[in-house]
């Protein structure tokens, strides 16, 4: 299992390597891989549908409890199943879809990776690694956005998706480190076993808001909706691929996923339906506003995952039923007809339906592949989507919470979705033909595969349920209940209240299809309430951001070099300083033994230095850091170390020099400043002062380990042959960090000379070459 | 001793400090200097002070007579000496440049790139 989810990777890091050997037909051949991949997951089907799990792992990071652990049962199964098989059909889809790109290449890396990024996610039983998924699936998906990278609407569309999807994650990633700390592991099938215990403690509730923020950003619940209308910016197999089938529904997976440990309470059911109702009405209405062809899809994309979260709220058998079979219809029809829009945009060189009409002539098999497809949107028999919404409908009317209110919104819902169907699947192909920007014709095989494939299993399932029904959608009901669930799908249920809703809402939905432009007119006057959505929000929100930035960047960083030392400094002295106030309860070091000439080199020093702030004199202020520096050097040899003494004094006579014949060069001190700055300068200098006293007082005091030199006094003699020890830690010891000394200076040297030598400048001898050590 | 070496170190590191806070770059330069002298002897004096005996195993013997000054620190200060003096050189060149270009002394003249 762990080659299937990393094969995808591999092969995208090869595509730059075979596809100029390939040359057009390389799609065919990468579709090679996802097939061989749909084939391999089928082979578990019979498994799995009697009721077996699989679950290997492998170690990543033993140290972080993070290991490689791929858990498969029904619902990672129907995921895996979607994720590969329409993955094959849209990578060859692709290759004539994007014929005659020159970024076929990124196009193929990016989908292959991402392929393998969503299996990694349904398949992970780790919650870090199925982050990890997670996130690059938004990566990928962000890349996939902006393919177009050069139209500003793309790369802003990917941005969009980007933040609030990521945004979402980093919640999501908190929720996972308190659900991992509340149920003792990261393993998700050990939490699936302890619900109970979840959900019983304190931390459940922020736990689940976490949770459930990360899965509705990532499944476009409303308020986060707005990002995935944007994500059609992308070139349709991506839409047809992320953005309907399958990372979208990445969120709702989730839900489902943790349901056994999460779902069931209270606050789970009233979030996850309420959210998700809205979701599915909001999806619907604004699927008949628009006059895109992708966007409509992409709100009824809206609606489905608004319907999803709904059922994986409700939470009952029935519900969790419906869940499996809604998702496989959905998954179906809307990758159909996102194919299908590709090639109409393709043929007839338009993606706006009002610009489209009489198609069927032109393109007979894409009208009846659309058709078909809308059919099933539509939730009429003999198509599976009917299946899923009848379901639906069942599982609504049965909903413990709100189930009046939820039902309602699901009538309404379906009228407006079959008005939806009709504009994508009747407009287009039927009616006067419309003068499209292109002579439209019927598209290449290539991309008339995958619908036509798609489309037929809608059918096929439609008309025997007993083939996803009995194996596939048991089982992923069960993983949403964590017990044993047998699901019994019809097309005929008998004449009960879910069909009579159901033959309302079609009968209302055909007369908004109707009336579609007066409805849209109608819609259209309640645009202005765009203006204080959640997309202008958001909008709102970056723009502050960046003002916000903007402000802080002008105050920290604003280019006087006084205000980085003097925050710098008084940083260091607060947070120190706070700290040794507070909590500092050792001593300092004591004891005043100074002899007479020691006075005499310290009174000096001060001297000099405090010579050297005051004076209004260049020559007069080198000469007392000379001063400083042989008082420096005095000290050095009094203290036992000669040989510093020596660097010191020859380093100390070269940097006066230096400054001397630099100085010449350069103007004469000026005073810029007022007694009160120098004032606030010198409080901020003496502030520091005081600190390093302090801490230097309390390291004297302390020694907490035993010097390591005890061993280079000892083995000088005998291994290094010298007997001046601090030349043998020099060039012996630590001879390496000599060799980069070396380095620095003749770095310094170089850069030194370079700017002296050019640009022309007359040419200035500075004797900075030394070989002191 | 050690209590007066700590506060000459406060002393010139805050008279460093002062003079890197003024506008003209040549009292920058005269700050620079100050500030490695401190560091220098902060170092030191962290280390411990020991008067009179040197880390140096006399002719003829293999180990040191008696107890003899850390001679790990005195060799990473050496270091840190020979390296400063290596950026002030640099420094001081780079001012110097930089005075040709702007023809001002004041660092605040100097405050964007485009000067």
């Amino acid at each position: 299992m762990l080659a299937a989810v990393l094969s995808g990777f591999c092969l995208a890091a090869l595509v730059p390597w075979l596809q100029p050997r390939l040359g057009a037909r390389a799609g065919w051949l990468f579709a090679l891989l996802p097939a061989g991949l749909t084939a391999y997951f089928a082979t578990f089907l019979p498994a799995v549908a009697a009721g077996e799990t699989f679950r290997v792992s492998y170690p990543w990071v033993p140290g972080l409890d993070l290991e490689l652990a791929f858990y498969l049962d029904g619902l990672a199964l129907l995921f895996a199943l979607l994720i590969s098989g329409i993955g094959a059909l849209v990578t060859l889809y692709a290759s004539d879809y994007l014929a005659g790109d020159a970024r076929q290449p990124r196009f193929y890396v990016l989908i292959l990776a991402f392929m393998a990024s969503m299996l990694g996610l349904v398949l992970s039983d780790n919650l870090i690694a199925l982050f990890i998924f997670w996130e690059l699936t938004s990566i990928t998906s962000y890349l996939l956005i902006g393919y177009d990278h050069e139209a500003a609407f793309a790369r802003r569309a990917a941005l969009q998706g980007l933040v609030v999807t990521v945004g979402g994650g980093l919640a999501l990633l908190a929720g996972f480190l308190l659900l991992g700390t509340v149920g003792g592991s990261y393993t998700l099938t050990e939490l699936l076993q302890h619900g109970e215990a979840i959900r019983a403690h304190d931390y459940y509730l922020p736990l689940l808001l976490l949770v459930l923020a990360g899965a509705f950003t990532k499944s476009a619940q409303v308020p986060f909706h707005f990002w995935l209308p944007n994500a059609m910016a992308a070139p349709t197999p991506v839409s047809a691929y992320l953005h309907s089938a399958t990372m979208v529904k990445a969120g709702v997976y989730l839900l489902a996923r943790l349901h056994p440990a999460l779902g069931g309470t209270e606050a789970w059911i009233l979030l996850c339906s309420l959210f998700g109702g809205v979701t599915m009405l909001t999806g619907a209405y604004l699927a008949v506003r628009s006059t895109g062809i992708k966007w409509v899809l992409a709100y009824s994309t809206v609606m489905a995952l608004g319907t999803l979260t709904m059922l994986a709220g409700i939470g009952t058998e029935k519900a969790m039923i419906a869940f499996g079979a809604f998702l496989l219809g959905h998954s179906l029809y809307k990758g159909a007809l996102f194919l299908v829009a590709g090639a109409l945009d393709h043929e007839a060189g338009t993606k706006d339906i009002l610009e489209m009409g009489g198609l069927r002539r032109a393109m007979p098999i894409t009208a009846v592949l659309a058709a078909v497809s809308a059919l099933s949107l539509a939730g009429l028999p003999p198509l599976f989507g009917f299946i899923g919404k009848e379901l639906m409908l069942g599982a609504v009317l049965n909903a413990p919470f709100l189930a009046p209110l939820l039902t309602a919104m699901a009538v309404a819902t379906g009228a407006l979705v079959v008005a939806a169907a009709g504009a994508v699947a009747v407009r287009p192909f039927f009616g006067p033909p419309a003068r499209t920007p292109k002579t439209p014709h019927e598209a290449p095989w290539g991309m008339l595969a995958g619908p036509a494939l798609l489309s037929a299993l809608s059918l096929l399932f439609g008309l025997a349920p007993g083939l996803p029904g009995e194996g596939l959608i048991s089982a992923t009901a069960a993983s949403l209940a964590g017990e044993p669930v047998h699901a019994h799908l019809a097309l005929w249920h008998g004449l009960n209240l879910p069909l009579a809703l159901s033959a309302l809402a079609v009968a209302a939905g055909v007369l908004l299809y109707s009336q579609w432009g007066r409805v849209r007119g109608a819609m259209n006057r309640l645009e202005a309430l765009d203006a204080r959505g959640p997309e202008a929000g958001y909008e709102r929100l970056m723009a502050a951001t960046t003002r916000l930035a903007e402000r802080l960047t002008r105050i920290l960083q604003n280019g006087y070099l006084r205000s980085y030392i003097t925050t710098t400094v008084l940083t260091l002295v607060g947070l120190v300083g706070y700290t040794l106030l507070t909590r500092y309860e050792g001593g300092f070091a004591g004891g005043l033994d100074v002899r007479f000439y020691e006075w005499v080199i310290a009174g000096l020093l001060v001297a000099a230095a405090l010579f050297a702030c005051s004076t209004r004199s260049r020559l007069g202020a080198v000469a007392s850091v000379g001063v400083v520096g042989f008082a420096v050097a005095l000290f050095f040899i009094l203290f036992s170390a000669p040989d510093l003494s020596i660097t010191q004094i020859l380093v100390e006579t070269l940097t006066v020099i230096l400054l001397v014949l630099v100085l010449f060069k350069l103007p004469d001190f000026m005073s810029f400043s007022t007694p009160r700055q120098r004032l606030r300068d010198g409080a901020v200098a003496g502030l520091l002062g005081v600190l390093v006293t302090a801490l230097l007082l309390i390291a004297v005091h302390y020694q907490f380990a035993e010097p390591i030199s005890a061993y280079h006094l000892a083995k000088s003699v005998p291994l290094a042959h010298g007997h001046n020890v601090v030349n043998v830690i020099i060039v012996d010891y630590r001879a390496l960090d000599t060799l980069g000394e070396i380095f620095v200076v003749a770095l310094a040297a170089i850069g030194v000379y370079a700017m002296i030598k050019y640009p022309g400048g007359p040419g200035h001898r500075t004797d900075e070459d030394e070989s002191a050590v | 001793m050690e209590p007066l070496m700590a506060v000459l170190v406060g002393i010139t590191f805050a008279t460093a400090v002062y003079m890197m806070l003024r506008r003209s770059i040549v009292k920058l330069i005269i700050g620079l200097t100050l500030l490695s002298n401190a560091a220098n002897l902060l170092f030191f004096t962290a280390s411990g002070l020991t008067r009179g005996a040197p880390p140096i195993i006399p002719e003829g013997a293999e180990q040191p007579a008696g107890a003899v000054a850390d001679p790990l620190p005195q060799a990473l200060i050496l270091t840190a000496i020979v390296i400063s003096f290596g950026v002030l050189a640099f420094a001081l060149v780079l001012i110097r440049k930089a005075y040709q270009v702007v023809q001002a002394d004041d660092l605040d003249q100097m405050k964007d790139t485009d000067t």
